[in-house]
């Protein structure tokens, strides 16, 4: 089936070329939402290949992208007006940055589509622009020596495409760096909410039914009001992890993601103790305080993974210290908790 | 709004200048500004700003950048230890995708 963003095609000397919309539909739309929320994010793709957007001609740009539709849709949006051709490698669905990452957005890909798709014959000025964070698995020296093609580093943000073009084809440093503000970070927090999949009813449900464990035996209320409130505390403990550490990243002190999880987990733990949600006995606040920092620090610590300034050794030595600590943690509190059923 | 910054003096990036031919393409893909230009070469302004993404390595024509790159992600380093191999994040589900 022809995808809706199809609206026509181009002729070329390689035969016909799909002309693409610059328009979201309300479909796409929701596709976006969804798979912001993780929803087919795993197979949200598009056919690689060539595109092309207005009626575009041999002097026309070709702006290189990823087959994750995501990255196709805000380019095709940026292009709103101008005639252009786009080239899609198949990443597998994946994004620019991460699949350069990986070499899938890579020279090898780019040389292939670059030959595959004739570019020499469709256009005449022997260059194709890659988005700037492409250039991790695109090395634009080899891309000219294999194919003659010359690599213009685009912007980082498709929507700084129409400045870039109005400004000659070159990027300002304000257009090269990569931020992470607070609504880049709020998107991310969907999928970050995603993150403990089936873990997320299995580990309540344990606390739930564990919770009913007494020194007589087992009793169903102890499980309803015990239990109830150790899901309230485990989930808060997610929240504070995968969604306040977050969004609150620059503002909560400390450079180390596990530092900056255990600060908001444990404050909500300290506002959780004045609610009376931690139990009577000192053992038990004390089991929670270990159970909830854990979940907390280890599930900010994960969100080193979606920011975009964290680097592999730092993240190492974060890791190295933290990760020990958490599982130790996590089993002392549980134990604790347990043993509370009991005295 | 100021750069966000990462744990300092950690990172493996190095430059030798003695190779760099002046041609600015570390500062056109550099995503965090670590590179600047002085009399004719580029240097290191910013080495804590490094992200390790490796960019900057494979688009030096002359070889003068290494980095020992890759993902900044706990979620992958994970990955890894279980599978004993290189950090590799796979949060996308599909075996052989990534982020």
């Amino acid at each position: 089936m022809k995808p809706g963003f199809i609206n026509g095609t181009i002729t070329t000397p390689n035969g016909d070329v799909p002309r693409v919309s610059t328009k979201w539909s309300r479909q796409d739309v929701w596709s976006t939402i969804k798979v912001r929320w993780a929803f087919g994010r795993n197979n949200y793709q598009v056919r690689p290949g060539l595109y092309a957007t207005g009626s575009p001609d041999s002097t026309s740009k070709v702006y290189v992208t990823s087959n994750f539709k995501l990255s196709f849709d805000h380019l095709r949006r940026a292009l709103d007006g101008l005639n252009a051709w786009i080239l899609v490698l198949d990443t597998k669905g994946v994004n620019v940055w991460c699949a350069a990452g990986k070499g899938t957005f890579g020279t090898r890909e780019l040389v292939y589509r670059i030959r595959a798709h004739k570019l020499d014959k469709i256009i005449d000025h022997q260059a194709v622009i890659v988005p700037q964070l492409g250039a991790t698995g695109v090395s634009a020296h080899e891309v000219k020596t294999q194919t003659g093609f010359k690599v213009v580093y685009g912007p980082v943000r498709a929507a700084d495409i129409k400045s870039f073009a109005e400004s000659g084809y070159k990027a300002t440093p304000e257009m090269r760096m990569v931020k992470f503000p607070l609504w880049d970070r709020l998107k991310l927090i969907p999928v970050e909410l995603t993150y403990g999949k089936y873990y997320l009813l299995l580990i309540p449900a344990v606390f739930f039914i564990l919770a009913g464990l007494n020194p007589h035996g087992y009793s169903i209320d102890a499980a309803w009001s015990n239990g109830g409130r150790a899901v309230i505390n485990l989930m808060a403990a997610y929240v504070a992890g995968c969604v306040l550490t977050p969004a609150l990243l620059p503002w909560i002190p400390f450079k180390r993601f596990s530092l900056k999880g255990l600060t908001v987990g444990w404050l909500i733990a300290v506002l959780f103790l004045f609610l009376n949600l931690l139990g009577s006995s000192v053992f038990e606040k004390i089991s929670w305080f270990l159970i909830m920092g854990a979940v907390s620090t280890f599930l900010a610590m994960n969100f080193t993974g979606s920011s975009t300034f964290t680097s592999l050794s730092g993240v190492r030595k974060e890791m190295k210290l933290s990760l020990p600590l958490q599982i130790a943690a996590a089993a002392t509190g549980f134990i604790g908790w347990i043993i509370t059923r009991f005295i | 709004m100021k750069q966000l910054t990462y744990l300092k003096k950690v990172v493996t990036l190095e430059l030798d200048m003695q190779k760099c031919n002046g041609c600015k393409m570390c500062i056109t893909v550099c995503p965090h500004e670590v590179f600047d230009f002085r009399e004719k070469k580029a240097f290191i302004k910013n080495k804590d700003q490094c992200m390790e993404c490796g960019a900057c390595e494979k688009n030096c024509p002359e070889g003068a950048i290494s980095v020992r790159s890759g993902v900044g992600c706990a979620a992958g380093i994970i990955n890894g230890i279980l599978r004993g191999s290189e950090p590799s994040c796979d949060c996308s589900g599909t075996k052989d995708s990534c982020c």
